[in-house]
Protein backbone atom coordinates (compact mmCIF):
# COMPACT_ATOMS: atom_id res chain seq x y z
CA UNK A 1 0.00 0.00 0.00
CA UNK A 2 2.93 2.33 0.56
CA UNK A 3 4.25 4.41 -2.31
CA UNK A 4 7.76 3.92 -3.73
CA UNK A 5 10.38 5.63 -1.58
CA UNK A 6 10.32 9.39 -1.83
CA UNK A 7 7.15 9.37 -3.94
CA UNK A 8 4.05 10.69 -2.18
CA UNK A 9 0.94 8.56 -2.58
CA UNK A 10 -1.06 11.37 -4.15
CA UNK A 11 0.31 14.59 -5.55
CA UNK A 12 -1.94 17.14 -7.23
CA UNK A 13 -0.05 19.81 -9.18
CA UNK A 14 -1.51 23.04 -10.57
CA UNK A 15 -4.91 21.41 -11.16
CA UNK A 16 -7.37 23.55 -13.10
CA UNK A 17 -10.91 22.93 -14.28
CA UNK A 18 -13.01 25.27 -16.38
CA UNK A 19 -16.46 23.94 -17.29
CA UNK A 20 -17.90 24.42 -20.80
CA UNK A 21 -20.23 27.03 -19.27
CA UNK A 22 -17.12 29.14 -18.55
CA UNK A 23 -17.26 28.58 -14.80
CA UNK A 24 -13.75 28.24 -13.38
CA UNK A 25 -14.16 25.65 -10.63
CA UNK A 26 -10.48 24.99 -9.90
CA UNK A 27 -7.83 27.65 -10.42
CA UNK A 28 -4.52 25.94 -9.71
CA UNK A 29 -4.75 23.50 -6.80
CA UNK A 30 -1.68 21.85 -5.25
CA UNK A 31 -2.17 19.11 -2.66
CA UNK A 32 0.18 16.35 -1.52
CA UNK A 33 -0.91 13.40 0.57
CA UNK A 34 1.90 11.17 1.78
CA UNK A 35 0.40 9.43 4.80
CA UNK A 36 -2.70 7.32 5.48
CA UNK A 37 -4.73 10.12 7.05
CA UNK A 38 -8.23 11.55 6.87
CA UNK A 39 -8.14 14.78 4.86
CA UNK A 40 -11.28 16.90 4.99
CA UNK A 41 -12.00 19.45 2.27
CA UNK A 42 -14.26 22.30 3.35
CA UNK A 43 -15.57 25.36 1.54
CA UNK A 44 -18.82 26.97 0.41
CA UNK A 45 -21.04 25.44 -2.26
CA UNK A 46 -19.40 26.16 -5.59
CA UNK A 47 -15.90 26.48 -4.13
CA UNK A 48 -14.77 23.47 -6.18
CA UNK A 49 -14.82 20.68 -3.55
CA UNK A 50 -16.83 18.26 -5.65
CA UNK A 51 -14.90 19.12 -8.82
CA UNK A 52 -11.58 18.51 -7.07
CA UNK A 53 -12.57 15.09 -5.78
CA UNK A 54 -14.09 14.07 -9.13
CA UNK A 55 -10.98 15.14 -11.03
CA UNK A 56 -8.91 12.63 -9.04
CA UNK A 57 -10.70 9.67 -10.64
CA UNK A 58 -11.59 11.71 -13.73
CA UNK A 59 -15.36 11.50 -13.40
CA UNK A 60 -14.69 15.15 -14.28
CA UNK A 61 -11.95 15.81 -16.85
CA UNK A 62 -9.37 18.34 -15.59
CA UNK A 63 -8.53 21.25 -17.90
CA UNK A 64 -4.87 21.48 -16.86
CA UNK A 65 -2.45 20.14 -14.25
CA UNK A 66 -1.21 16.75 -13.11
CA UNK A 67 -2.56 14.18 -10.65
CA UNK A 68 0.13 11.71 -9.63
CA UNK A 69 -1.16 8.57 -7.92
CA UNK A 70 1.82 6.44 -6.82
CA UNK A 71 3.91 8.46 -9.25
CA UNK A 72 1.76 7.85 -12.38
CA UNK A 73 -0.12 10.77 -13.93
CA UNK A 74 -3.86 10.00 -14.01
CA UNK A 75 -4.62 12.94 -16.29
CA UNK A 76 -2.42 11.47 -19.06
CA UNK A 77 -4.02 8.00 -19.02
CA UNK A 78 -5.98 6.55 -21.95
CA UNK A 79 -9.34 4.83 -21.34
CA UNK A 80 -7.86 1.46 -20.50
CA UNK A 81 -5.23 2.95 -18.20
CA UNK A 82 -7.91 5.08 -16.55
CA UNK A 83 -10.05 2.03 -15.81
CA UNK A 84 -7.01 0.36 -14.19
CA UNK A 85 -6.35 3.52 -12.13
CA UNK A 86 -10.00 3.78 -11.03
CA UNK A 87 -9.77 0.27 -9.58
CA UNK A 88 -7.19 1.66 -7.15
CA UNK A 89 -9.49 4.51 -6.01
CA UNK A 90 -12.62 3.81 -3.98
CA UNK A 91 -15.43 6.39 -4.03
CA UNK A 92 -18.29 7.01 -1.61
CA UNK A 93 -21.15 9.35 -2.49
CA UNK A 94 -23.63 11.66 -0.78
CA UNK A 95 -26.67 9.86 -2.19
CA UNK A 96 -24.94 6.47 -1.68
CA UNK A 97 -25.47 5.73 -5.40
CA UNK A 98 -26.34 2.10 -4.80
CA UNK A 99 -28.18 0.28 -7.55
CA UNK A 100 -31.49 0.09 -5.73
CA UNK A 101 -33.03 -2.93 -7.40
CA UNK A 102 -29.97 -5.07 -6.73
CA UNK A 103 -29.21 -6.84 -3.46
CA UNK A 104 -26.68 -5.63 -0.92
CA UNK A 105 -24.32 -8.42 -2.01
CA UNK A 106 -24.59 -7.48 -5.70
CA UNK A 107 -23.82 -3.87 -4.82
CA UNK A 108 -20.82 -4.82 -2.68
CA UNK A 109 -19.46 -7.22 -5.31
CA UNK A 110 -19.70 -4.50 -7.95
CA UNK A 111 -16.57 -3.09 -6.29
CA UNK A 112 -14.69 -5.97 -7.94
CA UNK A 113 -15.97 -5.30 -11.48
CA UNK A 114 -12.58 -3.99 -12.61
CA UNK A 115 -11.07 -7.40 -11.92
CA UNK A 116 -13.74 -9.70 -13.39
CA UNK A 117 -14.53 -10.29 -17.08
CA UNK A 118 -17.78 -9.01 -18.60
CA UNK A 119 -19.52 -12.38 -19.03
CA UNK A 120 -18.50 -13.66 -15.60
CA UNK A 121 -19.64 -10.41 -13.96
CA UNK A 122 -23.03 -10.44 -15.72
CA UNK A 123 -23.54 -13.98 -14.43
CA UNK A 124 -22.38 -12.90 -10.94
CA UNK A 125 -19.56 -15.44 -11.01
CA UNK A 126 -17.04 -13.79 -8.70
CA UNK A 127 -13.92 -15.53 -7.34
CA UNK A 128 -14.35 -17.28 -3.99
CA UNK A 129 -11.98 -14.88 -2.22
CA UNK A 130 -14.03 -11.89 -3.41
CA UNK A 131 -17.22 -13.41 -2.01
CA UNK A 132 -15.47 -14.18 1.25
CA UNK A 133 -14.09 -10.63 1.39
CA UNK A 134 -17.58 -9.23 0.73
CA UNK A 135 -19.11 -11.17 3.64
CA UNK A 136 -16.21 -10.10 5.89
CA UNK A 137 -16.65 -6.43 4.91
CA UNK A 138 -20.41 -6.53 5.47
CA UNK A 139 -19.71 -7.91 8.94
CA UNK A 140 -17.11 -5.16 9.54
CA UNK A 141 -19.46 -2.31 8.58
CA UNK A 142 -22.20 -3.80 10.76
CA UNK A 143 -24.44 -5.34 8.11
CA UNK A 144 -23.90 -9.03 8.81
CA UNK A 145 -26.86 -10.98 7.47
CA UNK A 146 -28.11 -8.22 5.16
CA UNK A 147 -26.52 -9.66 1.99
CA UNK A 148 -29.78 -10.70 0.32
CA UNK A 149 -31.73 -7.52 1.22
CA UNK A 150 -32.50 -5.23 -1.66
CA UNK A 151 -30.62 -1.93 -1.43
CA UNK A 152 -33.85 0.11 -1.54
CA UNK A 153 -35.06 -1.66 1.62
CA UNK A 154 -32.25 -0.16 3.72
CA UNK A 155 -32.12 3.03 5.79
CA UNK A 156 -29.81 5.89 4.80
CA UNK A 157 -27.10 4.93 7.27
CA UNK A 158 -27.25 1.29 6.19
CA UNK A 159 -27.04 2.28 2.54
CA UNK A 160 -23.95 4.36 3.21
CA UNK A 161 -22.39 1.36 4.97
CA UNK A 162 -23.01 -0.68 1.81
CA UNK A 163 -21.43 2.17 -0.18
CA UNK A 164 -18.36 2.02 2.08
CA UNK A 165 -18.16 -1.77 1.71
CA UNK A 166 -18.40 -1.44 -2.07
CA UNK A 167 -15.54 1.07 -2.15
CA UNK A 168 -13.38 -1.07 0.16
CA UNK A 169 -14.00 -4.17 -1.99
CA UNK A 170 -11.70 -2.50 -4.51
CA UNK A 171 -8.85 -2.71 -1.95
CA UNK A 172 -8.14 0.89 -2.90
CA UNK A 173 -4.94 2.91 -2.42
CA UNK A 174 -7.08 5.99 -1.88
CA UNK A 175 -10.64 6.67 -0.74
CA UNK A 176 -12.68 9.59 -2.07
CA UNK A 177 -15.79 10.59 -0.11
CA UNK A 178 -18.12 13.19 -1.58
CA UNK A 179 -20.30 14.61 1.21
CA UNK A 180 -20.78 11.13 2.74
CA UNK A 181 -22.87 12.41 5.65
CA UNK A 182 -24.89 15.23 4.07
CA UNK A 183 -28.00 13.03 3.64
CA UNK A 184 -27.81 11.52 7.12
CA UNK A 185 -29.10 12.55 10.53
CA UNK A 186 -26.47 13.92 12.98
CA UNK A 187 -26.07 10.71 14.97
CA UNK A 188 -25.76 8.47 11.89
CA UNK A 189 -23.38 11.01 10.37
CA UNK A 190 -21.05 10.70 13.36
CA UNK A 191 -21.26 6.89 13.26
CA UNK A 192 -20.33 6.89 9.58
CA UNK A 193 -17.43 9.30 10.13
CA UNK A 194 -16.16 7.18 13.00
CA UNK A 195 -16.37 4.06 10.84
CA UNK A 196 -14.45 5.77 8.04
CA UNK A 197 -11.79 6.91 10.47
CA UNK A 198 -11.39 3.40 11.90
CA UNK A 199 -11.16 1.87 8.44
CA UNK A 200 -8.57 4.41 7.31
CA UNK A 201 -6.26 3.44 10.18
CA UNK A 202 -7.03 -0.31 9.91
CA UNK A 203 -6.27 -0.43 6.21
CA UNK A 204 -3.67 2.34 6.15
CA UNK A 205 -5.54 3.92 3.23
CA UNK A 206 -5.76 7.72 3.05
CA UNK A 207 -9.21 9.26 2.59
CA UNK A 208 -10.21 12.62 1.10
CA UNK A 209 -13.59 13.77 2.37
CA UNK A 210 -15.66 16.66 1.04
CA UNK A 211 -17.75 17.85 3.91
CA UNK A 212 -20.06 20.77 4.68
CA UNK A 213 -20.18 20.24 8.41
CA UNK A 214 -17.17 22.06 9.93
CA UNK A 215 -17.71 20.49 13.36
CA UNK A 216 -17.63 16.97 11.88
CA UNK A 217 -14.54 17.88 9.85
CA UNK A 218 -12.72 19.13 12.96
CA UNK A 219 -13.75 16.11 15.04
CA UNK A 220 -12.86 13.33 12.60
CA UNK A 221 -10.03 14.51 10.35
CA UNK A 222 -6.25 14.69 10.69
CA UNK A 223 -5.93 17.55 8.24
CA UNK A 224 -8.26 20.14 6.75
CA UNK A 225 -8.02 21.81 3.36
CA UNK A 226 -10.07 24.97 2.82
CA UNK A 227 -11.12 25.82 -0.73
CA UNK A 228 -12.40 29.20 -1.85
CA UNK A 229 -13.15 30.01 -5.49
CA UNK A 230 -11.06 27.08 -6.69
CA UNK A 231 -7.95 27.94 -4.67
CA UNK A 232 -6.53 26.31 -1.53
CA UNK A 233 -6.72 28.99 1.19
CA UNK A 234 -6.05 26.73 4.16
CA UNK A 235 -4.15 23.46 4.61
CA UNK A 236 -3.33 22.45 8.17
CA UNK A 237 -4.40 20.43 11.19
CA UNK A 238 -7.94 20.84 12.60
CA UNK A 239 -6.60 22.65 15.66
CA UNK A 240 -5.45 25.54 13.44
CA UNK A 241 -8.95 26.07 12.02
CA UNK A 242 -9.79 29.28 13.86
CA UNK A 243 -12.72 31.65 13.37
CA UNK A 244 -10.43 33.95 11.36
CA UNK A 245 -9.59 31.06 9.02
CA UNK A 246 -13.28 30.19 8.66
CA UNK A 247 -13.92 33.78 7.58
CA UNK A 248 -11.19 33.42 4.96
CA UNK A 249 -12.77 30.20 3.66
CA UNK A 250 -16.46 31.08 3.84
CA UNK A 251 -16.49 34.87 4.01
CA UNK A 252 -17.40 37.07 6.96
CA UNK A 253 -19.86 35.62 9.42
CA UNK A 254 -20.24 35.59 13.17
CA UNK A 255 -18.71 32.17 14.06
CA UNK A 256 -19.75 32.26 17.71
CA UNK A 257 -22.69 30.13 18.84
CA UNK A 258 -25.95 30.78 16.97
CA UNK A 259 -28.58 32.79 18.87
CA UNK A 260 -26.04 35.10 20.47
CA UNK A 261 -25.00 38.44 19.02
CA UNK A 262 -28.17 38.66 16.93
CA UNK A 263 -27.40 42.17 15.69
CA UNK A 264 -27.74 41.21 12.03
CA UNK A 265 -31.09 39.86 10.67
CA UNK A 266 -30.74 36.32 9.30
CA UNK A 267 -32.41 37.29 6.04
CA UNK A 268 -29.66 39.76 5.12
CA UNK A 269 -27.37 38.15 2.57
CA UNK A 270 -23.82 37.73 3.79
CA UNK A 271 -21.02 39.15 1.67
CA UNK A 272 -19.90 35.63 0.69
CA UNK A 273 -20.75 34.61 -2.86
CA UNK B 1 -41.88 40.41 14.74
CA UNK B 2 -45.41 41.38 15.81
CA UNK B 3 -48.39 39.29 14.68
CA UNK B 4 -50.43 42.21 13.33
CA UNK B 5 -50.73 42.09 9.53
CA UNK B 6 -49.25 45.03 7.68
CA UNK B 7 -51.79 46.77 5.40
CA UNK B 8 -49.02 47.28 2.82
CA UNK B 9 -49.07 43.62 1.79
CA UNK B 10 -51.61 42.49 -0.85
CA UNK B 11 -54.49 40.33 0.33
CA UNK B 12 -55.34 38.68 -2.98
CA UNK B 13 -53.21 36.44 -5.12
CA UNK B 14 -53.89 34.49 -8.32
CA UNK B 15 -51.47 32.10 -10.06
CA UNK B 16 -49.87 33.63 -13.16
CA UNK B 17 -52.02 32.95 -16.23
CA UNK B 18 -50.79 30.62 -18.97
CA UNK B 19 -51.38 33.37 -21.52
CA UNK B 20 -49.73 36.21 -19.61
CA UNK B 21 -52.62 38.67 -19.94
CA UNK B 22 -56.40 38.74 -20.49
CA UNK B 23 -55.88 40.32 -23.90
CA UNK B 24 -53.64 37.50 -25.08
CA UNK B 25 -56.12 34.93 -23.79
CA UNK B 26 -58.91 36.60 -25.75
CA UNK B 27 -56.79 36.66 -28.94
CA UNK B 28 -55.97 32.97 -28.54
CA UNK B 29 -59.59 31.84 -28.18
CA UNK B 30 -60.74 34.16 -30.98
CA UNK B 31 -58.17 32.56 -33.26
CA UNK B 32 -59.36 29.05 -32.32
CA UNK B 33 -63.02 29.92 -33.09
CA UNK B 34 -62.08 31.60 -36.39
CA UNK B 35 -60.07 28.55 -37.44
CA UNK B 36 -62.91 26.11 -36.71
CA UNK B 37 -65.40 28.23 -38.70
CA UNK B 38 -62.99 28.53 -41.65
CA UNK B 39 -62.10 24.82 -41.77
CA UNK B 40 -65.72 23.63 -41.60
CA UNK B 41 -66.70 25.99 -44.45
CA UNK B 42 -63.64 25.01 -46.50
CA UNK B 43 -64.04 21.21 -46.35
CA UNK B 44 -67.29 21.23 -48.43
CA UNK B 45 -69.07 19.04 -45.92
CA UNK B 46 -72.05 17.84 -47.96
CA UNK B 47 -75.01 17.01 -45.76
CA UNK B 48 -76.81 15.18 -48.57
CA UNK B 49 -73.98 12.74 -49.11
CA UNK B 50 -73.88 11.90 -45.41
CA UNK B 51 -77.68 11.38 -45.41
CA UNK B 52 -77.47 9.14 -48.51
CA UNK B 53 -74.84 6.99 -46.78
CA UNK B 54 -77.03 6.20 -43.80
CA UNK B 55 -79.41 3.74 -45.54
CA UNK B 56 -76.40 2.01 -47.13
CA UNK B 57 -74.91 1.60 -43.68
CA UNK B 58 -78.16 0.07 -42.44
CA UNK B 59 -78.12 -2.31 -45.42
CA UNK B 60 -74.55 -3.43 -44.71
CA UNK B 61 -75.32 -3.90 -41.02
CA UNK B 62 -78.40 -5.94 -41.94
CA UNK B 63 -76.35 -8.22 -44.16
CA UNK B 64 -73.74 -8.61 -41.39
CA UNK B 65 -76.29 -10.27 -39.13
CA UNK B 66 -76.10 -13.10 -38.40
CA UNK B 67 -72.30 -13.49 -38.61
CA UNK B 68 -71.26 -16.46 -40.69
CA UNK B 69 -68.80 -18.70 -38.87
CA UNK B 70 -69.14 -21.58 -41.36
CA UNK B 71 -65.70 -20.92 -42.87
CA UNK B 72 -64.10 -21.15 -39.41
CA UNK B 73 -61.04 -23.01 -40.70
CA UNK B 74 -60.10 -20.05 -42.89
CA UNK B 75 -60.84 -17.68 -40.00
CA UNK B 76 -58.75 -19.72 -37.58
CA UNK B 77 -55.73 -20.01 -39.87
CA UNK B 78 -55.85 -16.24 -40.51
CA UNK B 79 -56.04 -15.48 -36.80
CA UNK B 80 -53.18 -17.86 -35.99
CA UNK B 81 -51.07 -16.22 -38.67
CA UNK B 82 -51.79 -12.80 -37.17
CA UNK B 83 -50.85 -14.01 -33.67
CA UNK B 84 -47.65 -15.56 -34.99
CA UNK B 85 -46.75 -12.33 -36.79
CA UNK B 86 -47.38 -10.35 -33.59
CA UNK B 87 -45.29 -12.58 -31.32
CA UNK B 88 -42.39 -13.07 -33.74
CA UNK B 89 -42.20 -9.39 -34.66
CA UNK B 90 -42.23 -8.36 -30.98
CA UNK B 91 -39.30 -10.67 -30.23
CA UNK B 92 -37.28 -9.55 -33.28
CA UNK B 93 -38.16 -5.91 -32.56
CA UNK B 94 -37.07 -6.18 -28.92
CA UNK B 95 -33.68 -7.59 -29.90
CA UNK B 96 -33.15 -4.83 -32.48
CA UNK B 97 -34.32 -2.20 -29.96
CA UNK B 98 -31.42 -2.85 -27.54
CA UNK B 99 -28.64 -1.41 -29.76
CA UNK B 100 -30.96 1.34 -31.02
CA UNK B 101 -31.94 2.35 -27.47
CA UNK B 102 -28.36 2.37 -26.17
CA UNK B 103 -27.16 4.39 -29.16
CA UNK B 104 -30.02 6.89 -28.83
CA UNK B 105 -29.48 7.61 -25.11
CA UNK B 106 -27.69 10.96 -24.83
CA UNK B 107 -26.08 10.13 -21.50
CA UNK B 108 -24.40 6.91 -22.71
CA UNK B 109 -23.75 7.32 -26.40
CA UNK B 110 -21.13 9.49 -28.11
CA UNK B 111 -22.61 12.53 -29.84
CA UNK B 112 -22.37 11.44 -33.52
CA UNK B 113 -23.81 7.98 -32.82
CA UNK B 114 -26.57 9.57 -30.72
CA UNK B 115 -27.56 11.91 -33.56
CA UNK B 116 -27.52 9.05 -36.07
CA UNK B 117 -29.72 6.86 -33.88
CA UNK B 118 -32.15 9.70 -33.07
CA UNK B 119 -32.37 10.55 -36.77
CA UNK B 120 -33.17 6.93 -37.57
CA UNK B 121 -35.91 6.91 -34.93
CA UNK B 122 -37.42 10.19 -36.14
CA UNK B 123 -37.49 9.06 -39.77
CA UNK B 124 -38.81 5.63 -38.81
CA UNK B 125 -41.62 7.06 -36.71
CA UNK B 126 -42.70 9.35 -39.53
CA UNK B 127 -44.21 6.41 -41.37
CA UNK B 128 -47.27 4.60 -40.12
CA UNK B 129 -47.17 0.79 -39.97
CA UNK B 130 -49.49 0.58 -42.98
CA UNK B 131 -47.11 2.61 -45.14
CA UNK B 132 -44.14 0.48 -44.10
CA UNK B 133 -46.28 -2.60 -44.86
CA UNK B 134 -47.10 -1.36 -48.38
CA UNK B 135 -43.36 -0.87 -48.96
CA UNK B 136 -42.44 -4.35 -47.69
CA UNK B 137 -45.24 -5.99 -49.70
CA UNK B 138 -43.71 -4.39 -52.81
CA UNK B 139 -40.28 -5.71 -51.79
CA UNK B 140 -41.08 -9.23 -50.59
CA UNK B 141 -44.50 -9.93 -52.14
CA UNK B 142 -47.85 -10.70 -50.50
CA UNK B 143 -47.86 -12.73 -47.31
CA UNK B 144 -46.84 -12.91 -43.68
CA UNK B 145 -43.12 -12.25 -44.25
CA UNK B 146 -43.90 -8.67 -45.23
CA UNK B 147 -46.15 -8.31 -42.18
CA UNK B 148 -43.57 -9.73 -39.82
CA UNK B 149 -40.84 -7.41 -41.12
CA UNK B 150 -43.14 -4.40 -40.96
CA UNK B 151 -44.04 -4.91 -37.32
CA UNK B 152 -40.48 -5.93 -36.39
CA UNK B 153 -39.12 -2.66 -37.80
CA UNK B 154 -41.79 -0.45 -36.25
CA UNK B 155 -41.51 -2.31 -32.90
CA UNK B 156 -37.73 -1.91 -32.90
CA UNK B 157 -38.08 1.83 -33.44
CA UNK B 158 -40.83 2.22 -30.83
CA UNK B 159 -39.13 0.06 -28.21
CA UNK B 160 -35.75 1.65 -28.98
CA UNK B 161 -37.18 5.11 -28.40
CA UNK B 162 -38.83 4.07 -25.14
CA UNK B 163 -35.61 2.40 -23.96
CA UNK B 164 -33.51 5.45 -24.87
CA UNK B 165 -35.86 7.76 -22.99
CA UNK B 166 -35.89 5.49 -19.95
CA UNK B 167 -32.09 5.35 -19.95
CA UNK B 168 -31.92 9.15 -20.16
CA UNK B 169 -34.27 9.45 -17.17
CA UNK B 170 -32.49 6.94 -14.94
CA UNK B 171 -30.52 8.05 -11.91
CA UNK B 172 -27.02 9.14 -12.88
CA UNK B 173 -25.52 8.38 -9.45
CA UNK B 174 -25.33 4.57 -9.64
CA UNK B 175 -23.84 4.85 -13.15
CA UNK B 176 -21.17 7.19 -11.81
CA UNK B 177 -20.51 4.85 -8.89
CA UNK B 178 -20.10 1.75 -11.07
CA UNK B 179 -17.91 3.69 -13.49
CA UNK B 180 -15.76 4.83 -10.53
CA UNK B 181 -14.97 1.20 -9.65
CA UNK B 182 -13.10 0.86 -12.96
CA UNK B 183 -15.87 -1.13 -14.65
CA UNK B 184 -15.99 -1.43 -18.45
CA UNK B 185 -18.84 0.01 -20.54
CA UNK B 186 -20.55 -3.39 -20.74
CA UNK B 187 -20.35 -3.77 -16.97
CA UNK B 188 -21.74 -0.27 -16.42
CA UNK B 189 -24.71 -1.22 -18.62
CA UNK B 190 -25.15 -4.57 -16.89
CA UNK B 191 -24.84 -3.31 -13.30
CA UNK B 192 -26.20 0.24 -13.35
CA UNK B 193 -28.40 0.67 -16.45
CA UNK B 194 -30.22 -2.66 -16.83
CA UNK B 195 -31.35 -2.91 -13.18
CA UNK B 196 -32.79 0.60 -13.40
CA UNK B 197 -34.71 0.20 -16.66
CA UNK B 198 -35.59 -3.53 -16.71
CA UNK B 199 -39.01 -3.55 -15.02
CA UNK B 200 -40.40 -0.60 -16.99
CA UNK B 201 -39.04 -1.95 -20.27
CA UNK B 202 -40.69 -5.34 -19.68
CA UNK B 203 -43.96 -3.47 -19.21
CA UNK B 204 -43.39 -1.57 -22.45
CA UNK B 205 -42.57 -4.83 -24.23
CA UNK B 206 -45.84 -6.43 -23.13
CA UNK B 207 -47.73 -3.30 -24.19
CA UNK B 208 -46.05 -3.53 -27.61
CA UNK B 209 -47.02 -7.21 -27.94
CA UNK B 210 -50.61 -6.17 -27.34
CA UNK B 211 -50.27 -3.32 -29.86
CA UNK B 212 -48.69 -5.64 -32.44
CA UNK B 213 -51.65 -7.98 -32.08
CA UNK B 214 -53.93 -5.09 -33.08
CA UNK B 215 -51.63 -3.87 -35.85
CA UNK B 216 -51.23 -7.37 -37.30
CA UNK B 217 -54.98 -7.51 -37.97
CA UNK B 218 -54.79 -4.22 -39.91
CA UNK B 219 -51.67 -4.53 -42.04
CA UNK B 220 -53.13 -7.64 -43.70
CA UNK B 221 -55.50 -5.29 -45.52
CA UNK B 222 -52.58 -4.08 -47.67
CA UNK B 223 -51.51 -7.68 -48.32
CA UNK B 224 -49.08 -8.31 -45.48
CA UNK B 225 -50.69 -11.59 -44.36
CA UNK B 226 -52.79 -12.56 -41.37
CA UNK B 227 -56.50 -12.12 -40.68
CA UNK B 228 -56.54 -8.63 -42.19
CA UNK B 229 -55.95 -10.10 -45.62
CA UNK B 230 -58.93 -12.43 -45.13
CA UNK B 231 -61.06 -9.52 -43.90
CA UNK B 232 -60.13 -7.34 -46.87
CA UNK B 233 -61.00 -10.16 -49.30
CA UNK B 234 -64.40 -10.73 -47.66
CA UNK B 235 -65.28 -7.03 -47.91
CA UNK B 236 -64.39 -6.83 -51.58
CA UNK B 237 -66.56 -9.92 -52.26
CA UNK B 238 -69.48 -8.37 -50.32
CA UNK B 239 -69.37 -11.34 -47.89
CA UNK B 240 -70.51 -9.05 -45.12
CA UNK B 241 -71.70 -11.88 -42.86
CA UNK B 242 -68.23 -13.43 -42.99
CA UNK B 243 -66.69 -9.98 -42.46
CA UNK B 244 -68.70 -9.53 -39.28
CA UNK B 245 -67.56 -12.96 -38.04
CA UNK B 246 -63.95 -11.88 -38.61
CA UNK B 247 -64.50 -8.51 -36.89
CA UNK B 248 -66.06 -10.16 -33.85
CA UNK B 249 -63.14 -12.58 -33.61
CA UNK B 250 -60.63 -9.71 -33.88
CA UNK B 251 -62.47 -7.79 -31.18
CA UNK B 252 -62.39 -10.83 -28.92
CA UNK B 253 -58.68 -11.37 -29.56
CA UNK B 254 -57.76 -7.73 -28.95
CA UNK B 255 -59.79 -7.69 -25.74
CA UNK B 256 -58.01 -10.85 -24.64
CA UNK B 257 -54.64 -9.32 -25.52
CA UNK B 258 -55.42 -6.17 -23.58
CA UNK B 259 -56.53 -8.15 -20.58
CA UNK B 260 -53.33 -10.20 -20.69
CA UNK B 261 -51.24 -7.02 -21.08
CA UNK B 262 -52.90 -5.39 -18.08
CA UNK B 263 -52.55 -8.51 -15.97
CA UNK B 264 -48.91 -9.07 -16.87
CA UNK B 265 -47.91 -5.44 -16.29
CA UNK B 266 -49.69 -5.35 -12.95
CA UNK B 267 -47.71 -8.40 -11.86
CA UNK B 268 -44.41 -6.72 -12.76
CA UNK B 269 -44.75 -4.00 -10.17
Amino acid sequence: MTAPSGMPLLRIEALEKTYPTGKRALAGVDVTIDRPQVVAIIGSSGAGKSTLIRCINRLVEPTAGRILLNGGDIVALDRKGLRAARRRIGMIFQEYNLVERLTVMQNVLSGRLGYVGLIASLRYRFPAEDIQAAFALLDRVGLDGYHNQRADALSGGQRQRVGIARALMQRPDLLLLDEPTASLDPKTARQIMRLVRELVSERQTPAIINIHDVALAKAYSDRIIGLRDGIVVFDDGPAELTDEVLSVIYGDEDWTLPGEGDDEPATALSSAS
Amino acid sequence: MSATASPAYPTTWRPPSLFGSRRRRFIFWAAVVAYVIWSVSDLNIDGNRILAGLPRALDIFARMVPPDFSRWEMLLSGMLESIQIAIASTIVGALLAIPIGLAAAANLSPRPLYLLARGFIVVGRTFHEVIIAIFFVKLFGFGPVAGLLTLAVSSAIFLGKMLAEDIENMKEGPVEAIRATGASFGQVVGYAVVPQVMVKQLGVLIYRLDANLRHSTVIGIVGAGGIGQTLSASFSRYDFDFSSAILLTIAALVALGEWFSDWARRRLR
